[in-house]
């Protein structure tokens, strides 16, 4: 081990050069977003393209924050976030409880409903959407938050890696608890969540950019652009026809809606980093 | 302080029976241990009385009271378990008190309590730890500490030193002797090491296939086993048991040997010869073909066979002898008293 860090000469520079070489490709389609965002509509038609940021930058946010092209870009990021963290929290909610009883207790038809949530997971959003719009067009959901995240709630991914964690905490801890005097919902609340969290700040994470990028089901189910996601309106500032695009509040807007599963991942890295390296049994 | 009776306690899976009734009378403050091989119900046993399975027929009493359908937590027990299940997030003091906080006790309370069972148990400095901060032994301390705190009328021990090293699981044993006896609570402890349950139990329970073979006091299970399975389980190296045919006082083996039993007893029996109850005799009527010798300090073991007989034959011998001393053979007598007969059929001491 002392070797890797000692070592030095050519192939530790080659070594890095590679690596820093590796960052750049990867990073400069964003830098070039970021730097379009900075500069006036004039700079980013006429070639060259600008590859230093401008003097723009407060202006092209300030526009895209306030006022955007369709809806304000802040209340977009808004909705996205109502969104993402509804689908995040309800599905790490819903799937903690459905494992729960699975694992826990014994009820007819228990093996039967585990695979039938285990079904659908080979039901991806897009082959359910169109029943899916009919019932929430039905129950007059449309443009509403709960139209946006309802349909979304439901994890068999989340529910499965919870029942596996589950099948993996011995019984007699459920059975400690029980001649302690918890009740079912008071081991789950007082022993069972608690010792979940390493896997819920994991899920947490996949489940807010999951929830952040959803695309296609926003699009189908929200008219009113007061009620549009981020993602789905940096699409919609895309001119149709003869408009002209407003290039540096569309990036503006990109690099805006980057910003929060960036906080998400780096914030819960942290604790998920944590949980893994004091791992319990 | 309890009191705890089983009557005719059975239980099933289904259609097969793993516990086929069981009765005794545990007096106030006794500590009895259940002892047996792997299988035989023993840990079911202790769960019924937990109320962690469900008693299929029979009746469990604590202090009197009927407390077959009772939730565990209705009982007023405090069980501590083989791998000691403790909660893993919540620090040593969280998880002795974490029973008095369901109960809803005041916190000043609880703190004293966990603060008066940590003393005792020597866990002090290590309350605000986390249990995997601590080493086996302390867990294992942890673990009672959680039932004491709780003041039950009945610790229930489900196989508790198990996982501990030989050296720890020797001081955890007389800890656990001299806790219970400075308690005075009533004990069931679930073993299946007959070391342990030698030199732990007030009375024992040797179990077998669902069955109480037995059950008295330690000495009483050794010196009168009511079977051949609790004489062979109980004393270490087990007791030889060989076929014979009796005549009266004498026992007469399957090569024609002939030996005095101090039991009346005709027909088919089994004869057991503890190992340490041989003793050498140059006239003695048994002479053993030595195959090995295993020196263990103490004793020497000799392992071999009688002429005309296949079955191997332990005797434990005082002080060191050397294999090439011993070899070949070598005689020896057992007092008529030392002998136990079992009815060849039953199994069933005569």
């Amino acid at each position: 081990m002392a070797g890797m860090v000692e070592k030095r000469g050519l192939s530790h520079w080659l070594t890095h050069a590679g690596l820093i070489l590796g960052v750049l490709v990867i990073f400069f389609p964003i830098w070039l977003a970021f730097v379009a965002s900075t500069v006036s509509q004039q700079d980013i038609v006429r070639p060259p393209m600008p590859l230093l940021p401008g003097d723009q930058f407060f202006e092209n946010y300030r526009r895209a924050l306030v006022a955007g092209v369709n809806a304000p870009v802040a209340w977009m990021l808004f909705n996205s976030m109502v969104m993402a963290m509804g689908i995040a929290i309800g599905k790490i909610v819903i799937s903690l409880l459905s494992a729960f009883a699975i694992v826990y207790f014994r009820f007819p038809g228990r093996m039967l409903f585990f695979w039938l949530i285990f079904l659908t997971l080979m039901l991806p959003v897009e082959v359910r959407i169109v029943p899916t719009y009919e019932v929430i067009a039905g129950f007059g959901m449309l443009n509403s938050y709960t139209g946006l995240i309802l349909p979304l709630i439901a994890s068999a991914t989340a529910t499965f890696l919870f029942r596996q964690f589950f099948l993996t905490i011995p019984d007699e801890l459920a059975e400690a608890a029980r001649v302690d005097g918890a009740g079912p919902m008071r081991f789950f609340v007082d022993i069972l969540v608690p010792m979940s969290r390493t896997n819920i700040a994991a899920l947490f994470v996949i489940l807010f950019i999951y929830g952040w990028n959803q695309y296609l089901w926003p699009l189908l189910i929200t008219t009113d652009p007061s009620m549009n996601t981020i993602v789905m309106g940096i699409k919609q500032m895309f001119p149709s026809g003869d408009d002209l695009a407003d290039w540096p509040v569309i990036m503006a807007t990109s690099i805006l809606a980057m910003l929060p599963p960036v906080v998400v991942v780096i914030a819960m890295q942290k604790l998920f980093i944590r949980g893994l390296v004091d791992s319990e049994k | 302080m309890a009191t705890v009776t089983l009557t005719g306690i059975h239980k099933s899976y289904g259609k097969t029976e793993v516990i086929h009734g069981i009765d005794i009378d545990i007096a106030d403050g006794e500590l009895i241990v259940i002892v047996g091989p792997s299988g035989c119900g023993k840990s079911t046993l202790l769960r019924m009385v937990a109320g962690l399975e469900t008693i299929t027929s029979g009746d469990l009493l604590i202090d009197g009271a009927r407390l077959n359908d009772a939730e565990p937590m209705d009982r007023n027990i405090a069980m501590v378990f083989q791998n000691y299940a403790l909660y893993p997030h919540m620090s040593v003091a969280d998880n002795m008190g974490y029973a008095l906080k369901i109960a809803r006790r005041p916190k000043g309370e609880i703190a004293e309590r966990v603060q008066a069972a940590a003393k005792m148990l020597q866990l002090e400095p290590y309350l605000a730890r986390k249990p995997r901060e601590l080493s086996g032994g302390q867990r294992q301390r942890v673990a009672m500490g959680r039932a004491i705190v709780r003041d039950p009328a009945v610790f229930l021990f489900d196989e508790p030193l198990s996982n501990l090293d030989a050296k720890l699981r020797v001081q955890m044993r007389l800890e656990i002797k001299a806790l219970q006896r400075k308690l005075g609570v009533t004990s069931l402890y679930v073993t299946h090491d007959q070391v342990e349950a030698m030199t732990l139990a007030d009375r024992m329970i040797v179990m077998n296939a669902g069955v109480a073979e037995q059950i008295g006091t330690p000495l009483d299970v050794y010196e009168r086993p009511a079977t051949v399975f609790a004489a062979q389980f109980i004393g270490s190296p087990a007791m030889n048991v060989l076929p014979a045919r009796a005549e009266g006082r004498v026992a007469r083996l399957a090569n024609g040997i002939g030996i005095e039993t101090g039991t009346d007893a005709s027909g088919d029996v089994l004869v057991g010869m503890r190992p340490e109850h041989m003793e050498r005799d140059p006239d003695g009527p048994i002479a053993l073909d030595i195959r090995m010798a295993e020196p263990l300090g103490a004793n020497t073991l000799l392992h071999g066979s009688l002429a005309g007989i296949a079955q191997e034959i332990v005797v434990s011998l005082p002080g060191v002898h050397r294999e090439d001393v011993m070899a070949g053979s070598a005689r020896f007598r057992i007092a008529p008293e030392a002998c136990h007969l079992f009815d060849a059929g039953t199994g069933r001491r005569l």
